[in-house]
């Protein structure tokens, strides 16, 4: 099943490399912060996939990009995005996939909704934040406290993404069971 | 193939990516270490001195760091707030250069290329059994299905902005995510007659 799995692996990979190409949305009621759909694919891979394969897939992504695919929203991509401050980020991505799998399959007595929306938020947010907001202030110099209020801007527009993952993973569930690999 | 590669024929096009990839990691190491914001100034003309040297196009790529300038506003108030203002400057001016520094390795190798150069650090995998060209098969399929998944939303939208009159749902994701999944059943199982993975690494 190896090569099935390989498949899947590069399919999440693709989803997120499309999702980057969703015009970010500026939410007012925030603040205008752009807001893109492309950790909506991390979300997505890890509570779909599974821990390994979900991390897998946010790995090949991330190896693309690093390649020269200018796959990162707003059309980004090359070695250059590894040099910013928000490498930290980049680097929470894969792991936040693995956690986000490893928590759905760990829960997989719970109803989807629920499990689907926990194993988000702690490996979507938390985790990638826990890499993400260290990554800041090693690399600009700051404080992590500071780094931390420079991050939180995004926090309300990933809280939309969690809960539009769940809404995913539930309708998926419903119309191909199989495709919850993360459960299967 | 999709990729930021500029056309080109300058010497650092013709400079083998390995050593590219070197370069701009020992570099990117000892700018860690400077602290004064002087030294940057130099690295700086050098550097886009690099870009002036592949003609007018290299030169446009310098408008990368336009995306980056919102954040680094935001990077020095915090700084100036903060009592630590040319720490700030130095902080800033190292990013431009390290960002700059690995963008020139991008613009200037082409994907394949640089996925040769990186392969030998696949190897290690073949100690548990797994081909080290899974991976470059991995590249292979996500670069086929990148656009193929676009075709399957844009039409999946269309059909919905017809049905609503709205241009956009979370809606749409479901059916894109299981339409794709059944492509990608069908892609397992070619792949499975043709051999495997493990068939296209001629062992």
């Amino acid at each position: 099943m190896a090569d099935r799995s390989l498949v899947h692996i590069a399919f999440y990979a693709a989803l997120i490399a499309a999702l980057g190409l969703v015009p970010p949305v500026a939410i007012p009621f925030l603040g205008g912060v752009p807001i893109t759909a492309q950790t909506l694919g991390v979300m997505l891979a890890g509570v779909m996939l599974g821990p390994v394969r979900g991390g897998l897939a946010v790995l090949l992504f991330l190896f693309l990009v690093a390649l020269g695919a200018p796959f990162l929203a707003g059309g980004r991509g090359g070695l250059g995005v590894f040099a910013t401050p928000s490498v930290g980020f980049l680097i929470g991505w894969p792991i936040g996939a693995f956690v986000a799998g490893w928590i759905m399959r760990s829960t997989s007595g719970m109803n989807i909704l629920a499990s689907a929306a926990i194993s988000a938020a702690v490996g979507g947010i938390g985790v990638v934040y826990l890499f993400g907001i260290p990554g800041v202030a090693y690399m600009a110099n700051l404080s992590l406290g500071q780094a931390a209020i420079g991050s939180a801007v995004y926090i309300p527009g990933d809280l939309v993404k969690v809960v539009i993952t769940a809404l995913v993973a539930q309708t998926v569930a419903r119309g191909l069971p199989g495709a919850i690999l993360s459960r299967s | 193939m999709i990729s930021i590669y500029l056309q080109g024929n300058s010497w650092l096009h013709k400079t083998p990516a390995s050593l590219k990839l070197l370069a701009v990691a020992v570099a990117s190491l000892v700018l860690f270490m400077v602290k004064s914001a002087w030294v940057f100034l130099p690295c700086l003309a050098v550097v886009i001195g690099l870009y002036a040297s592949l003609g007018r196009t290299g030169l446009r790529q310098l408008k990368l760091l336009r995306g980056l300038t919102f954040f680094l506003g935001i990077l020095l108030l915090l700084h100036w707030v903060s009592g630590t203002f040319w720490e700030g400057v130095t902080v800033i001016l190292r990013l431009i250069v390290l960002v700059l520094a690995a963008n020139l390795v991008s613009v200037t190798t082409r994907m394949d290329d640089m996925l040769e150069a990186v392969m030998p650090l696949f190897k290690p995998l073949e100690w548990f059994g797994v081909s080290a060209r899974r991976p470059a098969l991995g590249v292979a399929l996500v670069l086929r299905f990148a656009p193929y998944m676009m075709q399957v939303f844009s039409r999946l939208r269309e059909a919905y902005q017809a049905r609503t009159g709205a241009k956009n749902s979370w809606k749409l994701l479901p059916p894109l995510a299981i339409q794709c999944l059944r492509m990608s059943d069908n892609v397992a199982d070619a792949l499975r007659a043709r051999g495997g993975s493990e068939g296209l690494s001629g062992r």
